[in-house]
């Protein structure tokens, strides 16, 4: 007897769509509990870590929201393979302005976000007009490219980089900062990508034409897209600037490329949740994983291409799919 | 001094052109852009390393059959990977991106580095041009360079094959209308594309070692003569080559070596602010593929 | 006192590769006025909505909009002019419900300000904006995702979302072609309203019968040239628009 799987939304998810959640404490629970929790973990959780864990944290949220800005991009049409440009913009932005002007970690931190995403905008202004794969294959060669300008021109402390940043006061300030930035970012921009804003950029994605015929002009919407990513990549980076007290051609690297892609591949692309979801399995993962060296990054390679052509959805929508329905079994009618 | 640096100029332009021809191909034909390109030049490489030095073969039989592995392992990509998200241009993008990474990275971590992994040259001796040394396997990669794009136009335009690929290139649905396996060609097309590749490893190598470093400048290089040149298109391909070639090879005799990633980033960054298609890009901004 | 043509079309010429999609084209079209283009397949037709439109950029000629050159705008300043247009192959974001696909148009600068944009503002517009298309709204169907829509209603959402950018000039390519004789009866009154409230129409079509009820006047395109152009009753008599369609004999 042959057999197919039904999925039927659960009741509590058919009635907590409605006003009426608010009548009932369970349906209000089950409605913010998904939004509370991860909250709460990254709250309470850097408490119970040692040193060690705690500096994990730290880049768990930087590759969160290295993820959280390809997911942007992503999900405006744009292929991202290049996030240590923005990573790297940002980085050496707030080194420059500590390094040479002294300015407070406080201040660097906002300012190289919205100089970096600037910065790294510009650079692919050209790009923006084109569709597909052109994005893509500039944002994989602009870091690369720019690491060696750095090694040649000898600029902002050549091959040696930049060191002797100011710290940020604490741990726990550099902790609850960055997942404060990192929750922000994550439940902000979700609301932003479910707004009318984020349909039109949805829509360029889907199908720009029919956004033009709209009266929009789409560059100036993939414009704004490319600065709120880069912002939020070029943030990550002034954090680990300050983080690290040193700034240097690595963080052009190719791993701040490929960690996040596969972090959001992991957790489901199309969904921030998914991308932060991805960091937070991936990044400690590669600790525990540190002992083999080189051979992560071809685990992340493959991890790539498994989930791509295997599981495309991603983790958080198969998480997602079994917290709002569930599945039985029923005989396929002949 | 002119003349010897208008020689090397002529000859790594040819360099990059012969780099660049295999991803250009493969774009141009299917639509797949090939992240993997890179690994496949340098697994290329290794493959006939391994076939002289651990299992003594001799050198042509190695050359042959290492395009020949390329090639097969070109077309199992897309048999096995790419032909389930064709189409899809995120998941395309990545997994060859993914399978790349993980090749280099892959022969990076078993240690495949160092001067002991050459490849051996055609002929060794060097004529005297012009003002320079010129040692016979930069000619001979020019002549295998100008015999491949030849080759390549003969292909294209006078073989049924050939004339299939254009179809699909230019209109997917209308070629599958008249009996062209649009899956079958695009395979086709990676395999040629990794073969490519490997022609190009097995010229090319010879001036350096062989390492993993190697298969992400390749990549590089590549893209920026296709970016340069617009995606799909041998003339551009051709074109931009010695526009790169003449000035890197220039900047790095009159102004200094170092300037040479600035002057081809700039080169980029300028035409893309120009004509963001390439010079020859075939399709127009609204009507770009994918 | 001469009244100004709405739009005037002077010499608009296109050729793709050698080949003369639109040549010297040339045409005035009045305020209020509902102008039908017909033509053979290939004849240049959907090429000159996309020069109108400023889809595909034309080789030479002039297109005027109310006293003033638009041939060299990119296509969005186009539409905040108040020249909307459909297309005739229908690609609705497939994904999203009916009405979720009025809101792109809706976020359009052109009409922000009118529609409002707090709490789900323009989802309510768009809801009547449907409705008035023929989105039965008892029957739910507005909130069915796209991609399960049949053809007919598909089409009545390009429509909508045209209407949605409040054009003084629209521009519908093809909008009967693949649907039922009765689907295109319920369309008609549509337009024909359109038409009460004073906009200027232009229609591509192959379902000559329907839109000879309707149109004001017709111009005949054969390779790309226009052949004739007079009131619907004439343009079908003349010799040229015969050849056109039935071959020369």
């Amino acid at each position: 007897m042959k057999k197919r799987k039904e999925r039927i939304d659960r009741g509590i998810k058919v009635r907590s769509e409605d006003v009426f959640a608010v009548c009932s404490w369970r349906e209000m629970l089950y409605l913010s509990s998904p939004r509370w929790l991860p909250v709460f973990i990254f709250l309470t959780l850097p408490l119970l870590l040692g040193p060690y864990w705690q500096k994990v944290m730290l880049s768990v949220a930087v590759f969160g929201l290295l993820a959280i800005s390809w997911d942007i991009l992503a999900q405006t049409g744009m292929i991202s393979l290049g996030q240590a440009l923005f990573f790297g913009m940002g980085a050496y932005c707030a080194g420059v302005m500590n390094h040479y002007f002294g300015i407070s970690p406080f201040i660097t931190l906002p300012l190289a976000a919205v100089a970096g995403g600037a910065i790294s905008t510009l650079l692919l202004l050209p790009v923006l007009r084109l569709r597909g794969i052109y994005f893509s294959m500039v944002t994989l060669i602009l870091p690369l490219m720019l690491v060696r300008v750095i090694e040649a021109t000898k600029i902002f402390g050549g091959t040696e980089g930049l060191s002797g940043m100011t710290p940020l006061p604490s741990i726990w300030i550099e902790i609850y900062l960055i997942f404060g930035v990192l929750t922000a970012a994550l439940f902000g921009f979700r609301r932003m990508l479910t707004s009318d804003f984020g349909l039109v950029l949805k829509g360029i994605n889907d199908n720009d034409r029919s956004v033009t015929n709209a009266g929009i002009n789409i560059y100036w919407f993939k414009i704004q897209a490319l600065f709120i990513a880069g912002s939020v990549g070029a943030f990550a980076g002034a954090f680990m600037t300050h983080v690290y007290m040193f700034v240097g051609m690595p963080v052009f690297a190719l791993d701040y490329s490929i960690l996040p892609i596969a972090a959001a591949v992991v957790g489901g692309p199309g969904s921030l949740a998914g991308a932060t979801l991805g960091a937070c399995i991936l990044v400690p993962l590669s600790e525990v994983l540190r002992g083999i060296g080189g051979l992560r990054i071809v685990f992340y390679g493959a991890f790539l291409v498994v989930f791509i052509v295997a599981i495309p959805e991603g983790l958080f929508h198969y998480a997602q799919r079994k917290y709002h329905q569930f599945e039985r079994w029923v005989e396929v009618e002949k | 001094m002119l003349a010897g640096t208008a020689i090397y100029a002529i000859i790594n332009s040819v360099i990059l052109a012969l780099m660049a021809i295999g991803f250009n191909l493969t774009f141009g034909i299917s639509g797949v852009a090939n992240f993997a390109y890179g690994a496949f030049y340098v697994l290329s490489a290794y493959a006939t390393w391994m076939m002289i030095n651990l299992l003594g073969f001799s050198y042509p039989v190695s050359v042959l059959l290492s395009i020949l592995i390329t090639a097969l392992l070109g077309a199992a990509m897309y048999r096995f990977v790419l032909m389930r998200v064709r189409g899809q241009a995120l998941s395309e993008v990545i997994a060859t991106f993914g399978i790349g990474l993980a090749v280099l990275e892959l022969f990076r971590y078993f240690g495949f580095v160092g001067f002991e992994y050459n490849l051996p040259v055609f002929a060794d001796y060097s004529f005297f041009i012009g003002g320079a040394f010129v040692d016979m396997q930069r000619l001979l990669i020019v002549a295998i360079g100008v015999v491949l794009v030849l080759g390549l136009w003969v292909f294209t335009h006078h073989t049924s094959l050939g004339l299939a690929f254009r179809g699909i290139a230019q209109d997917e649905r209308t070629a599958l209308t008249f009996g062209i396996n649009p899956d079958k060609i695009a395979m086709l097309a990676v395999a040629m594309g990794a073969g490519l590749a490997a022609v190009a490893a097995t010229v090319i190598i010879p001036l350096g070692t062989i390492s993993p470093e190697e298969g992400y400048d390749v990549l590089i290089k590549a893209l920026a003569v296709c970016i340069i040149g617009g995606l799909g298109s041998t003339g551009g391909v051709i074109l931009a080559s010695f526009v790169i070639g003449f000035a890197e090879r220039f900047t790095d005799s009159y102004i200094g070596s170092h300037w040479t990633m600035i002057v081809s980033l700039a080169a980029i960054l300028i035409v893309l602010a120009v004509k963001p298609s390439g010079f020859f890009g075939k399709q127009k901004e609204l009507e770009e593929r994918i | 006192m001469t009244v100004t043509p709405l739009l005037q079309i002077s010499k608009l010429s296109k050729s793709f590769g050698g080949v003369q999609a639109v040549s010297q084209v040339s045409f005035d079209l009045n305020e209020g006025e509902l102008l039908g283009v017909i033509g053979p397949n290939g004849s240049g037709k959907t090429t000159l909505v996309n020069l109108i439109s400023r889809f595909v950029k034309p080789s030479s000629g002039k297109v005027i909009y109310k006293g003033r050159p638009i041939h060299s705008l990119p296509a969005y300043k186009i539409v905040r002019l108040g020249i909307a247009r459909t297309f005739q192959m229908v690609r609705p974001f497939y994904q999203l419900p009916a009405y979720k696909n009025m809101i792109i148009p809706l976020f359009s600068p052109r009409v922000k300000g009118l529609v409002g944009g707090k709490y789900g503002d323009r989802d309510a517009v768009a809801l009547d904006l449907l409705e008035e298309v023929g989105f039965e709204r008892d029957a739910h169907v507005a909130y069915k995702i796209a991609g399960a829509l049949p053809q007919g209603y598909l089409k009545r959402l390009e429509l909508a979302k045209a209407i949605a950018l409040e054009p003084d000039l629209i521009i519908l390519d093809e909008l009967f072609s693949g649907l039922s004789l009765a689907e295109v009866a319920s369309i008609v009154p549509i337009i024909e309203k359109l038409r009460l409230q004073g906009k200027t129409i232009i229609m591509i079509e192959h379902r000559l019968k329907e839109l000879f009820k309707i149109a004001d006047r017709i111009i005949v395109m054969n390779y790309g040239e226009k052949i004739a152009d007079g009131p619907s009753s004439e343009v079908m008599e003349q010799d040229e628009v015969k050849n056109a369609y039935l071959g020369t004999e």
